[in-house]
């Protein structure tokens, strides 16, 4: 079955040496942007969210336009409901976190806010650290604040820039398996960048491979990363490819790789 | 002592730094964050009065503000009496004399934020203004402080410029810089001395005020 796209993006952007050139759709829940360091990736997630404006380009999400350059439309990130979450989480220093999470609940009244922010911290099992500042969190906590403040407004999309790549392998898991719970629940689509071929493995169904600032490749993790098997093989150092675990919410029924 | 020129400069340095901090943190935030070329020209600009001697200033705000030029002329007509050898005057010119005090230790604060900070903002939706009072100025507060004694102390100390735009009338123009000019002009060492001990402590509580909150931060 081939699902309607929610995110189109057409984009032509050079920054530096990187021409990027990055053409694709997202239809399944839980997308992977791969490809080494420097290829542009953080790149195309800061056009998405309306952080970057390219030279040339289109961004659409559920039918609505966020960017068309060519018609001078570019909406402004806080209004095109995206969710941004970095490596480094960027937590307001002087707010508690509690007035973290709050800060992009304005249009809510005081009691909408206070109940979805409670929501929140329990959600991310972080109620015990919601007066605490964010200069007395650990990285993991800092993590998951920066989520619970990133999902808090309800955005339509989740892009996620290598939240957990400073995170040991079984904090990593245990913030990642929450999260992919609750994108299920709320049917919330992820765009999650890695440059790590074994994470993408891990973690994803649908996967676009990005080299040179091109999106070279889009399909399923084991099609489009076949290709690369003996360099994972070498990365990982082992005999067998790990198994690739099931995204959320995603079929095993996926297109082959388009190119 | 002369009390009368003591309480002038204080209300002069006061009512000039609240001022000048309306004008600065706007001005600097536009300094750090515009992409415009020309703001380099508007920087420059800002600073010159550091590097200008204060009696070119004072002329130069002499003759603007005198009956000889169309700005001078239309502000007798708007306030009824010129702005130089007046209070108002004096205000003015102090402002202009301690702009770079005030918009060199906000524009360094503002620009010490990460990028990161204020692209989260934005992503959360706060607008301008909301990104000001939430983000730039909590997390500037320090420099702001020290742009606030800057610009005190130094309105408190100026000579050049007062004496140029506003002469030397009692209670209405004579600031403490000028009243210790007239006690040595006078032969009056004892009086002389006490005034410019007065000077004296408040630059050093000045400028112990300011090293002490970059203290703070260090140890915070």
């Amino acid at each position: 079955m081939v699902e309607a796209a929610f995110l189109t993006a057409a984009i032509e952007h050079g920054v530096g040496t990187l021409n990027l050139s990055a053409h694709f759709q997202l239809d399944k829940p839980w997308t992977v942007l791969f490809g080494p360091s420097g290829a542009g990736k953080s790149t195309i997630l800061r056009i998405l969210a309306g952080l970057t404006v390219p030279s040339k380009g289109s961004v659409t999400l559920n039918h609505r336009v966020l960017l068309q350059t060519n018609a001078g439309i570019c909406i402004s990130p806080g209004k095109r409901g995206i969710g941004f979450v970095t490596q480094q989480p960027a937590l307001f220093p002087h707010m508690s976190v509690r007035r973290n999470i709050a800060f992009g609940l304005q249009d809510l009244d005081r009691t909408g806010r206070g109940q979805r922010v409670d929501e929140m911290l329990k959600l991310f099992r972080i109620e015990e650290l919601s007066e605490r500042m964010p200069v007395r969190l650990s990285g993991g906590e800092r993590q998951r604040v920066a989520l619970a403040r990133a999902l808090a407004p309800e955005p339509s999309l989740l892009l996620l820039d290598e939240p957990f790549s400073g995170l040991d392998a079984v904090l990593k898991e245990s913030i990642l398996a929450e999260l992919t719970a609750w994108l299920k629940i709320r049917s919330l689509p992820a765009l999650y960048v890695s440059h790590d071929i074994a994470e993408a493995y891990q973690t994803g169904a649908e996967v676009i491979v990005v080299e040179n600032g091109r999106t070279e490749a889009q399909g399923p993790v084991q099609e489009i990363l076949a290709s690369r098997r003996e360099h994972l093989l070498r990365q990982l150092g082992a005999t067998t490819l790990p198994t690739p675990a099931p995204a959320p919410d995603e079929s095993q029924t996926s297109p082959p790789p388009r190119r | 002592m002369d009390t009368q020129a003591i309480w002038l400069t204080l209300k002069l340095a006061s009512i000039t730094t609240v001022c000048l901090l309306c004008i600065a943190i706007p001005l600097a935030a536009w300094l750090v964050f515009s992409r415009m070329r020309w703001k380099v020209a508007v920087e420059a600009i800002s600073t010159l009065p550091l590097l200008l001697p204060p009696t070119v200033l004072g002329f130069y705000l002499l003759v603007l503000l005198g009956p000889l030029t169309a700005l001078g002329r239309s502000i007798i007509h708007v306030v009824g009496h010129p702005l130089a050898f007046s209070f108002s005057g004096l205000v003015l010119g102090s402002m202009i004399y301690s702009l770079p005090f005030a918009v060199q230790p906000v524009t360094i604060g503002f620009s010490n934020i990460a990028p990161e900070l204020l692209d989260a903002a934005r992503l959360l939706g706060a607008n301008r203004l909301r990104m000001l009072f939430t983000i730039l100025l909590p997390l500037a507060g320090r420099s702001i402080f020290t742009a606030a004694v800057l610009c005190f102390a130094h309105t408190v100390g100026e000579f050049g410029v007062v004496l140029m735009i506003g002469g030397d009338i009692p209670g209405a123009t004579r600031t403490l810089s000028i009243a210790i000019y007239d006690q040595v002009q006078d032969f009056r060492y004892a009086e002389a001395n006490h005034t410019a001990f007065f000077l004296l402590a408040i630059s050093l509580l000045a400028l112990i005020a300011v090293y002490g909150s970059r203290k703070q931060v260090h140890h915070g």
